[in-house]
């Protein structure tokens, strides 16, 4: 850039206004407005703002600093040890660490399960029911119930011995039903279902409006070349979809590796830590066997991972979606 | 085109199979109402009772209300908590995303970015500076620290900031032409005039904050600030074994919510399609 341009160019802010043949005064009190307005502007996030850097901002900054040390929150300040990769080092060889790890990855498999269910859900109360709002409201309710008391529901539904579930089961010939939340096996799966089926509402009404926005004439355009039913979910459905899917990718992936209530309530991570994720882990490290630094360091690998996702988001909205 | 006005045959029968679907989806539901109604040697009969033979509705309620668990303060610290936490969040978060939608402030976009960043944090990266914050600032186990932390909400100051963009321009600029400064617009015109989208927001953090067991857990400690979540894990820790007061207890936490989504059942569901959001 030449330096003259630099010198000449104008505040982005003053382009927008009609431009006079604005004399100094004029300028001046031009100036004065955008100020004010800045001021005004910076005002009213003020609270905002404070708030996220006090409770937030720092804290992050705190989590990142503490991963390498060693240190233990209820001893003072002064106890802190500079460990630099240490806590790095042990996760990667901690057993229970790489255990959560696989489950947040196999948890992530709630999200295409999710999404088939919903998709199929969404496009039959979309079109094909009477009482629509009705369905909506059904499929929703376990979204907005508190996830402590479908825990707790569901502990007792999963009883191993005479829960419902095992009692159908055996009903229907079922010799040796799993035992679910206390199988070292099955727990897991148990996890997998509750999520998917508190999340189906969700799905489902995202899906609904992205139905909803997908112009008509293209339907009308499939059904005079004579495509089925199948060929236009296939054909035109799916891809005109393709940004809602993606949004709740996204927001599954990250909802995903945040699971805690279900998790400390129903298992608490067992049996043997066979349900255990990254962030019930990481809560146990700090507050349960208060390692501090530990902790942390899984907080920093944490949010590299959220950092990562939300970096292949931004590119791959680009790339993968079909508007 | 014979939409909607004619009867048609095949839609009747999809609507009743998916009505079969739907009460099999609830089922969880049905079950843990009809227990909290029952006799404790009647919970796991079967084939399932799902009228119970013999009726303890009144019992299996007084007995959660006012035994030993004061379920009634618990409910009482949870409707405080929630209560101010939606207040307090509608308010910062409406006035930045007025800010963010409306002023054209120096500096902007790099303040909606650094906004923008917090919002992907999973909160339990955080807990622990929080946590040590906490017993500095001498917020640990008191109700105005969990309010705090549910005041400054990312996602509610993006949906607001959506419905604040969508006013028309010509409203703002005449209203500023008469001289009203920002404060007067936005206190008189424009949170009127996004009283949906105003609506939408409380009901979903309301929603959010009445859930929240995370929250609570760390950092509330004594039994008389506990809310209702925690004082309901608390309760069915102990009462391992009876499972009807167990399930009053969680109907109990569950329909005061049941009633404000049915409520605001239209806010909410398009709240979360249009603004596509979840927390």
């Amino acid at each position: 850039m030449e330096p003259a341009k630099q010198y000449t160019a104008k505040p982005i802010y003053d382009e927008a206004k009609p431009i006079t043949n604005a004399g100094k005064p004029k300028r001046r009190k031009a100036n004065v407005r955008q100020i004010k307005e800045t001021i005004t502007g910076y005002l009213f996030v003020a609270p905002m703002l404070i708030g996220l850097t006090v409770f937030f901002t720092i804290p992050i900054i705190a989590t990142m600093l503490l991963s390498f040390t060693e240190w233990s929150f209820v001893s003072s300040l002064d106890k802190v040890k500079f460990v630099a990769f240490d806590n790095f080092i042990k996760l990667f060889k901690d057993a229970t660490f790489i255990k959560s790890l696989k489950n947040n990855f196999f948890l992530l498999l709630t999200i295409p399960v999710t999404a088939a269910i919903a998709l199929t859900l969404a496009i039959i109360i979309n079109k094909q029911v009477y009482f629509k709002d009705v369905f909506k409201v059904v499929f929703f309710i376990p979204y907005i119930s508190s996830i402590v008391a479908i825990a707790i529901v569901y502990q007792v539904l999963f009883h191993p011995s005479y829960g419902p579930v095992n009692e159908f089961l055996m009903s229907i010939g079922m010799e040796n039903p799993p035992k679910w939340l206390a199988d070292i096996q099955f727990a897991i799966v148990s996890v997998f279902t509750i999520q998917v089926w508190a999340s189906i509402g969700f799905y489902m009404i995202i899906y609904i409006a992205g139905l909803q926005g997908i112009p008509r004439d293209l339907y009308e355009a499939a059904d005079m070349d004579g495509a089925s039913r199948w060929q236009k979910t296939r054909n035109v459905t799916i891809p005109m979809l393709s940004a809602t899917t993606f949004f709740l990718i996204v927001t599954g992936i990250i909802y995903t590796f945040r699971t805690f209530d279900l998790i400390a309530v129903l298992t608490a991570g067992g049996p043997a830590n066979s349900t255990t994720v990254i962030v019930y882990y990481l809560y146990e490290s700090a507050f349960i066997n208060l390692k501090t630094g530990y902790a942390s360091a899984m907080s920093f690998i944490l949010l590299t991972m959220v950092l990562i996702i939300t970096i292949l988001q931004w590119i791959g909205q680009k790339k993968w979606v079909n508007y | 085109m014979n939409k909607q006005l004619t009867f048609s045959m095949s839609k009747m029968i999809i609507t009743i199979i998916m009505a079969l679907l739907g009460i099999i989806f609830l089922l969880p539901f049905f079950w843990m109402i009809s227990t909290s109604f029952k006799i404790e040697a009647d919970v796991f009969t079967y084939p399932i009772q799902w009228v119970p033979p013999t009726w303890n509705v009144i019992e299996n309620y007084t007995n959660v209300w006012s035994g030993d668990y004061p379920f009634v303060l618990y409910y009482w610290n949870s409707i405080k908590v929630t209560l101010t936490t939606t207040f307090t969040s509608v308010i910062v978060s409406a006035l930045a995303a007025y800010s963010f939608a409306r002023i054209n402030f120096k500096g902007k976009s790099v303040v909606f970015l650094l906004v923008l960043a917090t919002f992907m944090v999973p909160t339990q990266a955080i807990l622990v500076p929080q946590f040590v914050l906490y017993r500095w600032l001498g917020l640990f186990d008191s109700h105005v620290g969990l309010i705090l932390l549910g005041s400054f909400s990312v996602l509610g100051t993006f949906l607001l900031r959506q419905f604040f963009m969508g006013i028309h321009n010509e409203i703002i600029e005449s209203a500023k032409i008469d001289g009203a400064n920002h404060l007067r617009i936005f206190r008189s015109m424009a949170v009127p005039l996004i009283r949906p989208g105003i609506a939408t927001y409380a009901i979903l953090r309301f929603i959010w904050t009445w859930n929240d067991y995370q929250y609570p857990l760390i950092f509330i400690r004594s039994n008389e600030q506990f809310t209702i979540q925690l004082g309901l894990r608390r309760f069915a820790d102990e009462f391992g074994s009876f499972y009807t007061l167990i399930m009053a207890g969680a109907v109990s936490a569950i329909v005061p919510l049941l009633i404000i989504f049915i409520i605001g059942q239209k806010s909410v569901i398009e709240g979360i399609a249009g603004g596509s959001i979840k927390g």
